[in-house]
């Protein structure tokens, strides 16, 4: 064997480097709670938020209560049998209807009076009573609205099959712009994009940061010649890779398998999501400089991002209509700028007027988390 | 330039706090270190050896004075100090989801060693670790030995000229300690490196070329191991008495005036004396009458505990008379076996971690399983205590079969856990109220026996304390105590000295032995050879089979051969292990 000689004391940061990043590959690779939450858990919530959970209402159990049957009543009834949002119930009488209300077998009844054809013929119109079930207010305005609608359309027909155009004051034009369909799956996919990536660099890398601490690795690094901004930076850019893996499977399938449109660039896209990634992953290793038990870490990079990406970005709930105290508090929600990004470049375009001040407020947000982390973690034990 | 201290700390002191605690893990600690040789860093759990070894490596920062490695200083050119030396922490510092090779590379990576020389440099390590054939294996599947090797091989890729170790040998078996050793012998010897390497076992200080000895953040001394034994010189004499057992001979002698330690081993005492007491007045010890006594030749383990004693002058004796009532020496149960284990089996995914355990414990017997750990010693112990239910075989104890009657069979059983299992945020007083009432004293009973806890225990002083802010001494009485609360018949004790001090480990085994005269039936695990001495029969355990089953003397008698004559506890055990490979291998 050689007698240790004098050495270079520094040098060779590159395959340093290198060795770390592999490292930290194998690991990913070598460990299924890295993987589940790498690329299972995207796959769960897609499906989850592509196919189960949805905002619209669709076939909302309603009550239809003739109390004098006839050609009218019928014909109004049949179009709302033939409507997808309707799941109609007919009832003999109102207390029947309501007892299916109270016990939730319907969320709102639709009843027309004994005088509804004689009503009808009037020129002021028949009116219809409509009773909505309010404890889900959602379903019940949605419901309410839907009615209305219906109602609507039925009285125009009615009218010109009788010959006659409806006399109303102002006719309502509408347009939906980027959504054309309403479909609210079209709005959660892309915001999901922002809840993968929270997962895979907030909460993988805290985790993983922390066991490193927990299995006594990190000592034994530490007293390698490897600097910590070489022990991070190894960490970055496998996380990176791994984030950005997460991106693309997301987008692939939010486009591919569900139709969600993509209007806008998706180089800008990509851009905007590595910004992101760089803010989330500064996110992880600041929780991981301080939580240094898997325990803690993960309940701090739960609690402290993922709640607040899932509730706070505008993924699910408006920002908008939240009180101001709270929508106060969004603006320190990294997800928030980027779910903004997300929905903007899926639905609308490349609006360079939400896109540039968003993705502005992402490079600070990343700036100063990575800063954190790296005054936060001196190379040593304390 | 060759005698320049390679490794120097003066005044060195570094306290932490923690949750209001304020610890004072070094205290004014100055030495040198001088090239070229091992230097032992010696002393129990939290003397502050892994302080002042990340303190060497740059990892932390002292509170004052300051620590110098290879001329340069460890805390202000921590980097530099790294790159030069070689440091193997607590745990080894492997990634245990990387293979042999790729936990080489990563290391070889970080250390800048060159391509073109790591081919070389691998054919030497794996040579020297014997971990060769093992390249692709997981590092987390590998025994504990080899990880011990695979830890050291990884802070060798580029040989430096300091290699710091601690605690390497801890839970490792004695072969693969005795291949550290070697290992590290040939490092010294012919790559000219200088060693510091801390640890617990007392019995390795003297492989050591000079030792520095810890305790409670202080130096108690520094020096060549044969000078701090070379004092007990005339002071340690190996007494017997026929016809009495070795354990009743300790008793009558220690705390006599006089008397510094009272040791057991095997078939006599080791008596270790005061200074200038003389041979003749020992005689004269009414336990010393009629008795053997020859001068045996002094251990570095004796200097130790005569230090640690000039230093603590508490240490009363342990009389234990009180320990237990007439319960458990109900009487005329002759010597049916207490606990008969035949053919145990137990098995994790494909792994047999124990496979076929046959023993039979007779009453008021210090049984001991020793192996080193991963020998399947806490696996039989947890299935003995109804924990773990067998894959196979069968199991009594105190006349009840386990299968059937597992609680009514607890409540028989005292057990205390390597982990000591305390609530750390209550109090002494609490801990022991609890755990009295899970075995289902209550009212009377339960204050009696928490008041005889804490005045046996002499934990009275620290009944309001919360038990996380014992010292491990400390703590390790209180875990006996909350065992013993039911007045059981039969006591399970898994590793329980591990990391305490040798006064610690003297005290809990007079205590053991005043239960076992009372008639309670002990079972113990251990990694220390020399509390195998201690028992009154003992298996040795490795991967899950039982070796060799007899008392300490005839064990060690087995294993006499004209190159030992005189072998220890440890000879023995490899002697086992290697006879047990070859019978495999032949097979």
């Amino acid at each position: 064997m050689s007698a240790p000689e004098k050495q270079p004391l520094r040098g060779g940061g590159l395959m340093r480097l290198r060795g770390l990043v592999r490292k930290e590959f194998l690991q990913i690779v070598r460990d299924p709670s890295s993987i589940a939450i790498a690329f299972v858990m995207p796959i769960f919530l897609l499906v989850l938020f592509g196919y189960g959970v949805s905002l619209d209402a669709d076939h909302v159990p309603v009550a239809l209560v003739a109390e004098a049957p006839s050609a009218d009543t019928a014909d109004f009834f049949a179009s709302l049998e033939s409507s997808h949002y309707f799941a109609p119930l007919h009832a003999r009488t109102l207390a029947a209807a309501e007892q299916a209300l109270r016990e939730g077998q319907v969320h709102a009844i639709v009843r027309l009076r004994a005088d509804f054809a004689e009503q009808l013929r009037w020129p002021d119109g028949a009116p219809i009573q409509v009773i909505v079930n309010g404890v889900d207010a959602n379903t019940a305005r949605l419901t309410q609205g839907y009615v209305e609608g219906a109602w609507g359309n039925w009285l125009a027909r009615h009218a010109e099959s009788q010959g006659q155009t409806l006399a109303t004051p102002v006719e309502l034009q509408q347009r939906v712009w980027f959504n054309s369909e309403l479909r609210s799956r079209d709005y959660l996919v892309p915001g999901l994009v922002a809840i993968i990536m929270t997962l895979i660099g907030t909460l993988l890398t805290a985790l993983v940061m922390a066991r490193e601490w927990e299995r006594g690795t990190l000592e034994a690094l530490l007293v390698t010649p490897a600097s910590m901004s070489e022990v991070l930076l190894g960490k970055i850019i496998a996380y990176f890779v791994l984030g950005t893996g997460g991106m693309l499977l997301t987008v692939g399938l939010a486009v591919g398998l569900f139709d969600v449109p993509l209007r806008g660039s998706f180089w800008l896209l990509w851009a905007c999501a590595s910004l992101f990634l760089l803010a989330a992953l500064g996110m992880g290793l600041a929780i991981s400089a301080v939580a240094r038990n898997q325990f803690v870490a993960g309940q701090v990079a739960i609690i402290g991002t993922f709640l607040p990406a899932f509730l706070l970005s505008g993924f699910i709930f408006d920002i908008d209509s939240m009180p101001a105290v709270v929508q106060g508090i969004t603006h320190v929600i990294v997800a928030r700028y980027f779910v903004s990004i997300v929905q903007t470049l899926f639905l609308a375009g490349d609006v360079w007027s939400v896109v540039l001040p968003n993705a502005l407020a992402l490079l600070l947000m990343a700036a100063i988390f990575l800063g954190v982390t790296w005054r936060k973690s001196r190379k040593r034990l304390e | 330039m060759d005698d320049a201290p390679i490794l120097e700390a003066v005044d060195l002191a570094k306290a932490f706090a923690a949750g209001g605690r304020h610890t004072q893990a070094l205290d004014g600690v100055s030495f040198t270190i001088r090239p070229g040789a091992v230097t032992g860093l010696i002393g129990p759990d939290g003397a502050g050896k892994t302080t002042l070894m990340r303190l060497a490596a740059g990892l932390l920062v002292p509170d004052a004075g300051r620590i110098r490695a290879l001329g340069l200083d460890s805390t202000r050119e921590s980097l530099a100090v790294q790159a030069a030396l070689g440091y193997m922490p607590q745990r080894f510092g492997l990634y245990e989801d990387l293979s042999v090779q790729e936990n080489l590379d990563l290391y070889a990576d970080l250390q800048s060693v060159p391509k073109t020389a790591r081919a070389e440099r691998y054919g030497e390590l794996m040579h020297m670790t014997g971990l060769g054939p093992f390249t692709r294996r997981l590092a987390g599947r590998l025994s504990g030995g080899m990880k011990q090797k695979l830890g050291l091989a990884c802070t060798l890729v580029r040989a430096p000229r300091l290699l710091l170790l601690d605690e390497p040998t801890v839970g490792v078996d004695p072969v693969s300690r005795r291949e550290l050793w070697a290992i590290v012998d040939r490092l010294v010897r012919d790559e000219g490196m200088s060693v510091l390497l801390s640890t617990a076992y007392l019995d390795e200080a003297e492989r050591c070329q000079a030792v520095i000895l810890l305790d409670q953040g202080r130096i108690l001394d520094q020096g060549p191991p044969a000078t701090i034994s070379a004092r007990m010189g005339g002071r340690t004499w190996a007494v017997s008495v026929t016809g009495k057992r070795p354990r009743d001979l300790q008793a009558g002698l220690s705390g006599q005036p006089g008397v510094v330690d009272a040791l057991v081993q095997g078939d006599h005492v080791r008596l270790v004396t005061q200074a200038g007491s003389d041979p003749a007045q020992l005689a004269r010890l009414p336990a010393l009458q009629d008795a053997r006594i020859d001068a045996v030749p002094p251990r570095f383990e004796d200097g130790f505990i005569d230090l640690l004693r000039a230093r603590s002058s508490a240490a009363a004796p342990v009389h234990g008379t009180s320990l237990v009532d007439g319960r458990a020496q109900r009487a005329g149960e002759g010597d049916a076996p207490v606990i008969q284990v035949e053919g145990l089996r137990r098995r994790f995914g494909k792994f047999w971690a124990v496979d076929g355990v046959s023993f039979a414990v007779r009453r008021g017997e210090i049984f001991g399983l020793l192996g080193a750990n991963g020998a399947g010693k806490s696996t039989t112990f947890r299935m003995l205590c109804g924990l773990l239910p067998a894959s196979a075989g069968t199991l009594q104890v105190a006349g009840l079969d386990l299968r059937h009657a597992a609680s009514t069979a607890r409540g028989r059983i005292g057990y205390m856990s390597q982990k000591f299992s305390l609530y750390g945020n209550l109090s002494v007083a609490q801990n022991l109220d609890f755990f009295a009432s899970a075995y289902g004293l209550a009212g009377q009973t339960r204050e009696q026996r928490r008041d005889w806890a804490l005045a046996e225990f002499e934990l009275a002083p620290y009944a309001g304390q919360l038990s996380a802010d014992l010292s491990l001494g400390y703590k390790q009485r209180l875990a006996m105590a909350c065992a013993l609360m039911h007045q059981p018949e039969i006591l399970f004790l898994d590793e329980p000295t591990s990391g305490v001090d040798p006064l610690a480990r003297r005290e809990f085994w007079q205590r053991i032995n005043a239960l076992a005269r009372a008639g309670v039936t002990v079972l113990v695990t251990t990694h220390f050879m020399e509390e195998a001495e201690y028992c009154d029969r003992l298996a040795i355990m490795a991967a899950g089979r039982i070796l060799a089953m007899d008392e300490p003397a005839a064990i060690k008698a087995g294993a006499r051969s004209p190159k030992h004559p005189e072998p220890s506890m440890e000879d023995a055990f490899i002697r086992l292990v290697e006879a047990a490979d070859a019978a495999q291998e032949a097979a």
